[in-house]
């Protein structure tokens, strides 16, 4: 006999190999939802905020505190950003090779392309 | 451009090792996979904190809670950085969470086995959090960005999670008879479940693995399991006890532990909601996420207050 399962992972079980639902879908209080914002850490005093993830949350000030409790329990920084995910913009991938080639023929902006004799130091 | 011709791009991006980011053009199937995947991993985390938690009261020592609870609370973080994940993929929160509390989507089976005796702890961060590691390092390297930068991220907080239930278990290892026995016990009910966390035999698969190809995933469920076997079979040795499995023997040839075979009918079982668990923690889920409901609009009501009034003081100052 030939039984065709499809293989699956930890953490990817298909739909199709689930049981049926034993609990009546409840209303998911989607009218409660929070916004979804990013969060930004600044590792150490002198370095720039990286981004680090997102979270949500009713408003900047709780966005704060969830992002410390979430991203900071190991003294991952010392300042947070949050922004609202709905005011970053960001470039089009599909524009990437307009946008970042033409920086690609031009070696003439790296110090290494320059040939300087040896004696002349610190430079 | 044609979608043949997207697909191949895809495909040479995936092979050349870029990562694919949000924004980027991908084949709907490469993003249901992967919500699928990314979401069933944050519900795992997520319903894991509930055998866990169960201990949180009944911790031997006030240094067990404070590391029991540190543990439940990254596990919580787990979640939210792969609910974070797959929602860049452009499916909503609400609509995980409502999956996950209907029934429809799955979480790892590990969680719905009870965790009956303090022992059960040790055995939890050394076996399940230990299989989950060997899934999560695999996946720090998988093709979708945001996946593999939360993978990462857990990673890095995941090794204290194996360590210190090791380290409990080596503590009852050492004590009273009782202690052992129990120690031993909580070994024997966690095992065979462990073992199950990585899926299906390989040879159960006919199909061409897209998962594989994409390079969702690096690792077949076999090489995986055979890694944990290894790693496992010698741990155990220093703790002085065993495993449940008399098939278990060090195979010269392979260099590989050979080991026996796992009851498949009990892992579909437990898959299909018929484990000892499933219901209460689904019932678990649905109450906490029910009680939470007036917290979740009385925040949404107090930001928007707060706003009207800022809003009140800047007209007062104009
Ligand atoms: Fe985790
Ligand atoms: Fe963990």
């Amino acid at each position: 006999m030939n039984i065709q399962i499809r293989k699956f992972y930890y953490g990817d079980i298909p739909e199709e190999n689930t049981g049926g639902s034993t609990i009546p879908q409840q209303d998911s209080g989607a009218q409660n939802a929070w916004p979804l914002w990013e969060v930004f850490i600044r590792s150490k005093q002198g370095l720039d905020h990286k981004h680090a993830g997102s979270l949500h949350a009713a408003d900047a000030q709780m966005a704060i505190e969830n992002a410390r409790d979430v991203y900071t329990r190991r003294q991952e920084g010392v300042s947070l950003w949050v922004v609202e995910s709905t005011h970053i913009h960001a470039s089009n991938p599909d524009d990437a090779d307009s946008l970042y080639e033409p920086a690609a023929d031009k070696i003439y902006r790296h110090p290494t392309f320059y040939d300087l004799p040896d004696e002349v130091k610190h430079m | 451009m044609e979608l043949i011709d997207l697909e191949k791009k895809f495909q040479e991006k995936i092979d050349k090792e870029i990562k694919i980011e949000p924004l980027d053009w991908m084949p709907e199937a490469y993003r249901k996979t992967n919500v699928r995947q990314i979401s069933q991993h944050a519900h795992s985390e997520i319903v894991g904190m509930l055998p866990e938690g169960n201990w949180i009261s009944r911790a031997p020592s006030l240094k067990r809670k404070a590391i029991l609870i540190a543990k439940v609370q990254d596990e919580a973080g787990h979640g939210l950085y792969l609910y974070s994940a797959a929602e860049t993929l452009g499916t909503s929160r609400e609509q995980m969470i409502d999956d996950l509390h209907s029934g429809k989507a799955k979480y790892s089976s590990i969680f719905n086995y009870p965790t009956l005796t303090w022992a059960d702890m040790g055995a939890v961060g050394w076996l399940v959090d230990g299989a989950a590691i060997l899934n999560q390092v695999m996946l720090c390297r998988t093709s979708y960005g945001p996946y593999a930068r939360a993978m990462v991220r857990i990673c890095k907080e995941e090794s204290f999670h194996q360590r210190q239930g090791f380290e409990s278990l080596i503590v009852l290892s050492k004590g009273t008879a009782e202690q052992k026995a129990m120690c031993q016990d909580a070994i024997n009910r966690w095992w065979w479940p462990s073992l199950m966390m990585f899926g299906p035999k390989d040879s159960e698969s006919t199909n061409s693995d897209q998962s594989m190809k994409w390079k969702i995933k690096r690792k077949t469920n076999d090489e995986l399991r055979q890694n944990f076997v290894d790693m496992i079979a010698e741990q155990v040795k220093l703790l002085g006890m065993t495993l449940p499995d008399p098939d278990l023997k060090w195979n010269e040839a392979t260099k590989h532990y050979d080991f026996g075979e796992i009851n498949w009918e009990e892992f579909w079982n437990v898959v299909k909601g018929n484990g000892p668990c499933n219901r209460q923690r689904l019932e678990a889920r649905n109450k906490a996420h029910k009680e939470g409901d007036w917290v979740r609009a009385a925040a949404l009501a107090h930001a928007e207050k707060r706003k009207n009034k800022l809003a009140k003081q800047d007209l007062a100052v104009a």
